[in-house]
């Protein structure tokens, strides 16, 4: 079968990608690690921005200031500006595919204030927002005849000959255990964050591993930003289950041990989270009130977190403070795209937390991450659509050329298809190794995944020196010298999450490595990038890391 | 405490941990003790629908549920098993597409008010986990029952005000819908998000019967008749 784009990844981002390529009169596939609706956008709690205006004065102006001041200096403006004035055309779409927004007494959107905002702009579908949004979106498409290929793992994407542009991707079937390729000139990475590096000290879905960023650089594409890691200021203390910022906006305070207030909980996350790591680090226990808010407020408006700390931390938040730490939550870095949303190799198109759309700079605000995935999804599905029907023009010129000489057509072809063998053979054979080699484990890789969390956590968290991140690159460079002694013990074939387990962390070890030398190198403090030994931003670097496979780029 | 999984045979295993969730129950028995352990799980906070599975033959989700020595875990019903707590929603999910699942929009997307929002706010809480579809007993009898969380799905847009195409909604889901479920609020007992399918089935009954259609179970002797048996 002959699929004109492929889009990898099922949460917002690769679904409303994969809504405007359809609706061009694309034919589109969506492959999938696991089910559509189970993405990380279903965990998305507070809202999306958009300036409407609807619960006090706003304008896009301000949505864009707030927005630039909070990215620290390394943003596009211009990025900035299209993300912030197409918002309310976003919102307007997605209430007229039936998302369930919140509403004001006067039948509008309802909207509230997360941080960094000076406005309520967040408009908010109680706190519930990523989920019904998500879903919504998979309606949408099930309404289509876009093909989805679900239980499907991305191992690697498949280059052109002159490795400048992609012809496809090569994927583990999860059931069967066997490899497919898939051939597409046009593949959009919608794949998701990375900031499961940090394993249980993250908010983020255990599929959250940054295999697209990984399968991109091995590609030849280039990775940008990679040292910036947000850290969301409330997640449970106990379990890193995410508390959301609209707790906050609605008028919950952050307490320490001694009951009192310590900073404005409305500052943008990467301040707010600093100002509880010295509070923990001076021995406090930090705790979020929302008491005062009462109890049909809090079953209105915060449902979800009511139920979450119940459940996971044994508190009734309308009687009892949250005990809380900051996480990580998202990672502003990603995979480096143009402003068409398109990489280095040509048809490689990227989007959502996966790429890096230079909108949220060294510290995203809340409420920007759902509307990214709807505006540049928007964005790259029809830029993908534009240039396939370039490629499909261009081929079916080609193809007359062609037909003047039998022999060449042959020829051609007969060498395409011996290359892909020898690609889709190499394949198999380095991810069924896994399978085959004779049992030698002797290290067992879920200890250092753990390991690897723990030392992201302490060393390359919401404050780093060049110490800790010195050693820390030591260390993940050890690991990565130790893979060969790694490996799965489970032998099957069929769903084996023991081997998906391990290639994800074999792409985060990669990724580990990108984030630290990036931050390593950057001798500064930068939104959610704090070096204690150089406290103050320095204009030197006012700048992006970007680097591909061979190292740094610029 | 020890639990009991049933993979290809009942396996017992014993973990030491204090007031865990089944979810994490199983991270350490896979990490530790067993890495052929299958299950699928993601979001670990009840959000995701992930990790449904059966708990001393009742559904719920791994990551909320908080586990009791001797419990017995199994994959849910209804569905193929793929392996051990791992099955193959495929045939399950497709019932939404049977369903017509999605909004139809309008030209001009009518205003919603905060009566209109409550009327499905609930129904929108659904995050596709399965736990209704597998506790099911239609299933037993018919296999392209379209199911609670589908049920759920229509009752969702149809009760929408932007739906534009109610009718077409209702008209689908008289074969091997709303009139095959028996009513008995096992979905309802199952559901995570506290979603009542079976009140939504009798809600659509009810649109039926405003658009003209009755239970095809009654009809048999034609008139009025309140549900005596019919031979």
């Amino acid at each position: 079968m002959k699929r004109d784009i492929l889009v990898i990844g099922a949460g917002g981002a690769g679904l409303v990608a994969a809504l405007n390529a359809h609706e061009k009169g694309m034919k589109v596939t969506i492959i999938t690690k696991d089910y559509p609706t189970r993405s990380q956008t279903s965990m998305a709690q507070g809202g999306i921005n958009a300036a409407l205006g609807n619960a006090g004065e706003d304008s896009v102006q301000s949505h864009i200031e707030n927005t630039l001041k909070s990215a620290q200096g390394i943003a596009s403006e211009d990025a900035i500006n299209y993300l912030c004035s197409s918002a309310p055309q976003a919102v307007e779409w997605l209430n007229s595919i039936g998302v369930q927004f919140s509403r004001t007494k006067e039948n509008k959107i309802a909207q509230r204030t997360l941080g960094g905002a000076s406005a309520p702009r967040a408009c908010y579908a109680q706190d519930y927002t990523g989920l019904k949004i998500l879903h919504t979106l998979y309606d949408r498409v099930l309404a289509s005849e876009i093909e989805i290929l679900s239980d499907r793992y991305l191992l690697d994407l498949i280059n052109s000959q002159d490795k400048k542009s992609v012809c496809g991707v090569s994927v583990l079937n999860k059931r069967t255990g066997e490899v497919e390729v898939y051939e597409s000139r046009v593949v959009i990475l919608a794949t998701g964050g990375y900031a499961r590096v940090y394993d249980k000290h993250s908010t983020n879905a255990v599929g959250t591993t940054g295999d697209g960023q990984a399968a991109a650089i091995r590609a030849g594409a280039r990775l940008s930003d990679m040292e910036f890691v947000q850290f969301h200021p409330t997640a449970l203390k106990s379990s890193s289950i995410l508390i959301s910022e609209s707790a906050r906006g609605a008028g919950g305070y952050l307490l320490n041990s001694k009951n009192e207030r310590f900073v404005d909980e409305l500052l943008p996350r990467d301040k707010v989270a600093r100002a509880i790591d010295a509070q923990i680090k001076k021995g406090e226990d930090i705790f979020l009130d929302i008491r005062h808010l009462g109890e049909e407020f809090i079953d209105k408006e915060l449902p979800q977190e009511r139920k979450l700390a119940l459940l996971y931390e044994g508190i009734d938040p309308v009687n009892e403070l949250i005990p809380i730490k900051p996480v990580a939550h998202y990672t502003m870095g990603g995979i480096e795209v143009d402003e068409d949303s398109q990489t280095i190799i040509k048809g490689l198109f990227a989007v959502g937390e996966c790429a890096n759309h230079r909108v949220h700079g060294a510290n995203r605000l809340g409420g920007n991450s759902l509307l990214e995935l709807v505006v540049f999804g928007a964005q790259a599905g029809e830029n993908a659509a534009e240039y396939a029907k370039e490629i499909l023009n261009q081929v079916q010129d080609d193809e007359h050329e062609i037909q003047d000489d039998e022999h060449e057509i042959q020829d051609d072809e007969g060498k395409v298809q011996d290359d892909e063998g020898e690609v889709q053979d190499k394949i198999i054979q380095n991810c069924h190794s896994e399978l085959d080699s004779e049992s030698n484990i002797e290290i067992d890789f879920y200890k250092i995944k753990a390991e690897l969390g723990d030392l992201f956590y302490k060393n390359v968290g919401i404050i780093r020196d060049k110490n800790s991140l010195e050693s820390a690159l030591k260390k993940v460079q050890k690991f990565i010298s130790d893979i060969p002694l790694m490996g799965v013990n489970d032998r099957s074939k069929i769903y084996n999450t023991n081997l998906i387990e391990f290639l994800e962390f074999k792409n985060m070890l990669e990724l580990s490595e990108l984030i630290l030398s990036g931050a390593i190198v950057r001798e500064e403090s930068r939104g959610a990038h704090f070096r204690s030994d150089f406290p103050q931003e320095d204009e030197k670097f006012k700048m992006h890391t970007i680097k591909d496979k061979n190292g740094v780029v610029s | 405490m020890k639990i009991k999984i049933q993979r290809q045979r009942l396996t017992e295993y014993e973990v030491n941990l204090k007031n865990p969730t089944l979810l994490e129950v199983l991270n350490e028995i896979k990490t530790t003790q067993d890495n052929s352990l299958t299950y699928s799980s993601g979001c670990k906070s009840s959000v995701c629908g992930s990790c449904a599975m059966r708990v001393n033959s009742k559904e719920v989700l791994a990551c909320g549920y908080k586990v009791q020595d001797g419990d017995i875990i199994e994959p849910l019903n209804n569905m193929p098993i793929i392996r051990d707590l791992v099955v193959n929603m495929d045939k399950a999910l497709g019932f939404n597409k049977k369903s017509i699942t999605w909004l139809n929009p309008q030209a001009n997307t009518p205003e919603l008010s905060q009566d209109d929002e409550k009327r499905n706010a609930l129904q929108s809480d659904c995050i596709l986990c399965s736990s209704c579809y597998s506790s099911c007993p239609v299933y037993a009898v018919n296999e392209e029952f379209k199911g609670p969380f589908s049920l759920t799905r229509v009752f969702k847009y149809v009760s929408d005000k932007r739906e534009a195409k109610p009718k077409e909604k209702i008209d689908v889901i008289q074969l091997n819908g709303i009139w095959d479920c028996t009513l008995c609020n096992e979905c309802t007992l199952v559901c995570p998000q506290g979603i009542s399918s079976k009140a939504d089935i009798e809600k659509l009954r009810m649109k039926s019967i405003q658009f003209g259609y009755s239970d095809p179970n009654f009809s048999i002797g034609g008139g009025l008749d309140f549900g005596a048996p019919q031979f």
